[in-house]
């Protein structure tokens, strides 16, 4: 692999567009956390056209759960979770100005579309590697829906967080790129 | 009739539940090594070894290898001389269950009611509770914490008996295509053919505890586990389905005799934390 590249969060325009599918990427700044329960509650909010509780434009949710902290760590273990659970919702918050999701696993046509569309990124954290990842986390705190346990919204400070630009802002996808190289009939 | 007390059978889950949840088995951890040795992808390498890393770090400080510490699966052999004195089995269990979950640092991921309220039961139960009867006086329990990354990418076919073994193996490998990178590869598949389309679900998340290397020991099921797991492979899909040679590690089937009508084939898909432990009482 490649030297990877550092970003740092907040995402604009300019930043996303140098990403590109196959990157290999170091993340550090605060990015936040959400799955399944929060995005329907972020989603019932944009449907009635309410404020959000927290304020995505130019950032990056990461779909995790993690597990509890251990006394003495900022973080428990907190791997990815399996992204196409969040395609219904994603383009909402898209259009929003949310330029990059970190998860596991294929994304719809929809989710695609927008992230063309509204200049964004998906990134691929290695699901299963949660106590490695959850190195790169250096401060956790809950920032809305704390009734939802492990689903709440976390902000994360990460340093050096590794990920893998799978989706870049122009469609080009490492899942359907990769593949393909290794297979043999 | 001998006599196994609620606490000891509490005490033996929790501790059974905290251990697969820290510690990958031996066997796997070689089986990443050697897939990290031949798997010629760069990216598919750097994976392995994220992934081989990482199992290290939770071993070393007990902590979840994985955020998903699952839905707490049991399998359990109850002797039918025993004797369980001073409380209730199904309570007993859960309450290890309870235990491991809260001191042990690991997610509860259980949802009450499936469709409506989804509201956390804040303590990972009830667990899923599997038990035999057989001879003897001791209870023999197989822990198995069941991350839903990969339980959502099982299948079901109900097949028939002109499918033949390449209707299976094309079953499985079909299974695996479809789930592309969802389940967390490269990835550990239990099969489990014939009995009723609930055994066979049944027979093939117990098969995902085999120990790798294993073969089944009719030599006609482990020729369709090979073929298989080489079909697979050659999907290209890779780890983390980022390209590669390695996308399944192990193919482990398991059979049972079944109705005269049909062939139900079950595919439980295991992500590469293949978390299982077991324990005698």
């Amino acid at each position: 692999m490649t030297q990877a590249k550092k970003i740092t969060t907040p995402l604009d325009d300019n930043k996303v567009m140098q990403l590109k599918a196959g990157d290999s990427v170091l993340i550090t700044g605060y990015i936040y956390t959400g799955r399944d329960a929060a995005h329907k509650r972020l989603i019932e909010l944009i449907e009635k056209h309410l404020e959000l509780p927290i304020d995505i434009k130019g950032q990056i949710i990461y779909y995790v759960g993690p597990a509890p902290a251990k006394p003495g760590y900022p973080c428990g273990s907190a791997g990815p979770t399996t992204s196409y659970r969040m395609d219904p919702y994603a383009p909402y918050l898209l259009d929003r100005g949310l330029k990059g999701m970190i998860g596991k696993g294929l994304r719809s046509k929809e989710v695609i579309d927008s992230m063309k569309k509204n200049k964004a990124v998906y990134l691929g954290a290695v699901g299963g590697a949660a106590a490695l990842i959850a190195r790169s986390i250096k401060k956790s705190e809950v920032v809305a829906y704390e009734d939802l346990g492990a689903e709440a919204i976390h902000r994360y400070y990460v340093e050096d967080f590794p990920a893998i630009m799978i989706i870049d802002c122009e469609g080009n996808n490492l899942y359907e790129t990769e593949p393909p190289k290794y297979k043999k009939c | 009739m001998r006599q196994i007390s609620a606490n000891q059978i509490k005490e033996k889950v929790k501790e059974l539940f905290l251990k697969a949840n820290y510690h990958i088995d031996q066997d796997l951890m070689q089986r990443l090594e050697k897939a990290l040795k031949e798997e010629t992808s760069p990216i598919g390498k750097s994976v392995l070894q994220m992934i081989i890393e990482n199992n290290k770090i939770a071993s070393k400080e007990e902590i979840a290898i994985c955020q998903d510490t699952g839905l707490a699966v049991l399998f359990i052999e109850l002797g039918q001389e025993v004797q369980i004195t001073d409380g209730d089995f199904t309570e007993a269990i859960n309450q290890g269950v309870r235990e491991a979950y809260q001191e042990g640092y690991l997610r509860k991921s259980v949802v009450d009611d499936p469709i409506f309220e989804r509201k956390n039961t804040r303590t990972n139960t009830p667990a899923i509770i599997y038990t035999d009867i057989v001879p003897g006086d001791k209870i023999k329990f197989m822990v198995l914490p069941k991350g839903f990354g990969s339980e959502n990418m099982s299948t079901l076919g109900m097949l028939t008996a002109a499918h033949g073994p390449k209707g299976v193996v094309d079953f499985i490998v079909e299974t695996v295509k479809k789930a592309g990178p969802n389940p967390c590869p490269p990835t550990i598949l239990g099969v489990g053919v014939g009995g009723t389309a609930d055994k066979a679900m049944v027979i093939a998340k117990k098969a995902i505890a085999r120990k790798i290397g294993r073969h089944n020991q009719n030599e006609k099921y482990a020729a369709m586990e090979k073929e298989a797991l080489e079909k697979i492979n050659n999907l290209g899909i890779g780890p983390a389905g980022l390209g590669g040679r390695t996308t399944t590690l192990a193919v482990n089937i398991d059979y049972l005799p079944t109705h005269i009508a049909g062939m139900p084939v079950a595919v439980n898909v295991c992500c590469h934390a293949a978390r299982h432990a077991e324990g005698i009482l």
